[in-house]
């Protein structure tokens, strides 16, 4: 009795094309684009990219920064891209800072004047010493503490020289013989490590502990993007996410044209004042008045439950919403038009958000993957809209610096809704 | 029923006019040359076995189907023109409704569809709800409705514009008899209105009893037109219709049928008989041939039989 089951069931699932695309293709393609992203094939793993600024000068510092480039897991860029094959200015504190906060790069580096004098950090946390800066993006959470480690890995293999010279230098300054000046230096100094100890094994600390304790280079970490932000992730996760199931509601509302197709109704509205343009017209309409709203109910969400900083970027946010929106719903209304009937849209919507999901960003940050796929993420609508409101929430930027996103959004709805057009002739007559 | 008066009318103004239609899908010749006119006031019925062409028909007046030859005019408009669409009703065989609006909301939003707004809206939807008995089921939603009042409602969603011209393709499809005999009844109130139908069946007697003139089509061709009495007047003269029912209908059986000159389906034999005298020679002879007989009627032909004489199967096939 069980076997005709089986063999009826598999019967059922060889002739249902959809049903069986879901069932082997979508699990292989997702596992490839995963493992494109997490570094399945070695040439691919993803570099870190990070600016470099020198202001030093120094043969230390000049040491340092060529230390950093030849680390294979970095691309070190000093200055910006050719701009139409005029070369650029080297980065400034300033521009390079401005170049993270615009999301050039999670990272940059300062090495200060007076770098090369006085590389090495010893002597305790009030001693006057060049800092290197670390200026990060704080919505990538991997690429600081990577740069970070690098540094003093760097700063050792670089320049052993210099920091045995440094060291030398601090030998003769605070161990020359043990005068009892030195004894009640290093007294002091013990003592400020035991009362250290004690306080962290207590769980307190009686004063800010010096993040570059035992540290070969000094660094100051600063945020400059999403510095104020209470939770970092929540603007990136409403949009991501949002974005994905907006494309998963378009398609399901552009799908009311088959519902109508099977049902007869389209016939009969097209019998009527109402033509073919008129009618998707109105789709189109509904499709992205639904995205909108439901982006709207996402990011309120967000705002009362997770303090995204919603109200003093509503502005920008009706602009890539309404961008968003007009998006997917023309998505939805392309989708709709391919398919014959309710059954095959299932099947393709699925695996054609699936996939744009993954590699748009919605359901892994676009930075953490290879380069290709970021290039290739630019292929989806989810990787724009996602840029867009992240340049709104997470980077505080103008809404005038939204205009690529905007552009290639409404773009992108106006090449579906005109490919969709062409595909519903079949509807008009027959 | 009567037909009503049919005066001389302009073929520009006729209500609907087709001439010379043809529409291929492929191999398949759906409408074959089709040329018909539909009178001011009349009910035309369409009348064929299914897969013979009507609903492609229909939809060629509808301006749905782009024939490959031939025209269509709506009172002198072209089929898929905004006059004739405005001055065309349509009630599809499908239930083409939006199952989750109630009876209203259907209207209404058809009514708007067809550029029905404020108290014409109201108007319309208030009289279609009363046409079709739904006035108490306006709230309703469609899903919720019995098979015949969703027919009813699928009727009315095809007047609220009140065209003067209304195509009905199969409205009682899947009725049961009650509903069946409601529904003709509204068809003879628009009929007494003076509103112009065509209206196609596979069930004669619906044409018998709500149509002036019938078109009888097969194999997408007209091959008969007239009033019913016409019809069987131009297929059997005053002759008569002998069935005959053999114990065994094998091949014997149809070879010997068809030698006398009749028409062997579904096991019953059908002869045309000028006398009834005849009957008892056709008995003798079938007895001489070794074919029991079980059973034998006489009958005035009707449309059934036209159908079959003209073709040579049922309506029903």
């Amino acid at each position: 009795m069980i076997f005709p089951i089986v063999r009826t069931a598999l019967i059922a699932l060889r002739r249902d094309r959809g049903a069986l695309a879901l069932s082997f293709i979508l699990p292989i393609v997702f596992f490839s684009i995963f493992a494109v992203i997490f570094g399945g094939r070695r040439d691919s793993t993803p570099k870190v990219t990070v600016l470099v600024v020198d202001e030093d000068h120094s043969p230390a510092s000049e040491r340092l920064i060529q230390g950093l480039e030849r680390e294979g897991s970095l691309s070190v860029k000093k200055k910006p891209a050719p701009k139409q094959g005029a070369e650029q200015k080297d980065y400034t504190a300033a521009t390079a800072e401005a170049a993270v906060k615009a999301g050039t790069a999670p990272v940059a580096l300062i090495v200060p004047h007076g770098f090369g004098e006085n590389p090495i950090s010893f002597g305790g946390a009030n001693q006057k010493r060049p800092t290197i800066q670390l200026l990060k993006d704080s919505s990538d959470m991997v690429a600081p503490e990577v740069i970070a480690g690098l540094l003093q890995k760097v700063a050792m293999t670089s320049m052993p020289d210099i920091m045995a010279e440094q060291g030398s230098k601090y030998m003769d300054e605070f161990a020359g013989g043990f005068t009892p000046e030195q004894r009640k230096r290093i007294d002091g100094s013990l003592e400020q490590l035991r009362t250290r100890q004690s306080a962290e094994r207590g769980g307190q600390q009686s004063a800010p502990a010096d993040p570059n304790r035992g540290m070969p280079v000094a660094v100051s970490t600063r945020d400059v993007v999403g510095e104020n932000k209470d939770n970092p992730m929540v603007s990136f996760y409403a949009a991501a996410i949002g974005v994905m199931f907006l494309l998963f509601t378009a398609s399901s509302a552009g799908g009311s044209l088959l519902d109508e197709a099977e049902s007869g109704t389209l016939d009969r509205v097209l019998s009527s004042r109402v033509t073919m343009g008129t009618l998707m017209a109105g789709k189109l309409c509904y499709c992205s008045l639904l995205a909108f709203s439901q982006l709207v109910v996402m990011f309120i969400w967000a705002w009362l439950v997770f303090k995204l900083d919603f109200i003093p970027h509503i502005p920008g946010f009706v602009i890539m919403g309404l961008c968003t929106a007009f998006a997917v719903g023309a998505f939805g209304m392309l989708l709709a038009s391919i398919c014959r009937t309710r059954a095959q849209l299932g099947p393709l919507s699925t695996l054609v958000i699936l996939i744009m999901s993954s590699i748009g960003g919605s359901m892994f940050p676009r930075f953490l993957m290879p380069e290709a796929m970021q290039k290739a993420g630019l292929l989806t609508i989810n990787a724009w809209a996602i840029d867009g409101f992240t340049k709104i929430f997470w980077r505080d930027e103008p809404i005038s610096h939204l205009w690529p996103q905007v552009l290639v959004l409404l773009g992108v709805g106006v090449v579906l809704c005109a490919i969709a057009r062409r595909l519903a002739r079949r509807w008009e007559y027959s | 029923m009567a037909s009503p008066p049919i005066v001389s009318t302009p073929s520009s103004l006729l209500p609907l006019r087709i001439e010379g239609l043809i529409k291929r899908f492929g191999d398949l010749t759906a409408v074959n040359g089709v040329t018909l006119e539909l009178k001011d006031g009349e009910c035309l019925g369409l009348l064929g076995p299914n897969g013979a062409g009507k609903s492609t028909l229909i939809r060629s007046m509808v301006g749905r189907v782009i024939p490959d030859a031939g025209t269509v005019s709506i009172f002198g408009d072209r089929a898929d023109s905004l006059g004739a669409r405005m001055a065309l009703g349509w009630v599809p065989q499908e239930l083409a409704l939006y199952a989750r609006l109630t009876c209203r909301e259907n209207l209404e939003s058809f009514g708007q569809y067809h550029g029905l707004r404020g108290a014409a809206l109201k108007a319309a939807v208030a009289w279609c709800l009363d046409w079709a008995a739904l006035t108490d089921r306006a709230q309703e939603p469609a899903h919720h409705l019995s098979g015949g009042m969703k027919r009813r409602l699928n009727m009315a969603a095809g007047l609220i514009h009140r065209p003067k011209v209304i195509l009905m393709d199969e409205p009682t499809v899947g009725v049961d008899p009650q509903s069946r005999n409601r529904i003709f009844e509204m068809i003879e109130k628009l009929h007494a209105e003076g509103i112009s139908m065509i209206y196609t069946t596979h069930y004669m007697e619906e044409a018998e009893r709500l149509c002036d003139r019938i078109a009888i089509i097969d194999h997408g061709r007209i091959i008969a037109l007239g009033t019913r009495d016409e019809l069987v007047q131009s297929a059997f003269a005053s002759r008569s219709e002998m069935l005959a029912r053999f114990a065994s209908a094998d091949d014997s059986v149809a070879a010997w049928v068809k030698q006398r000159g009749g028409l062997l389906e579904n096991g019953m034999a059908h002869f045309t008989i000028d006398h009834a005298t005849e009957i008892a020679g056709l008995l003798d002879a079938a007895a001489k041939a070794g074919h029991e007989l079980a059973d034998i009627s006489l009958r005035k032909p009707n449309l059934e039989s036209v159908f079959l004489q003209l073709t040579g199967r049922e309506l029903r096939d």
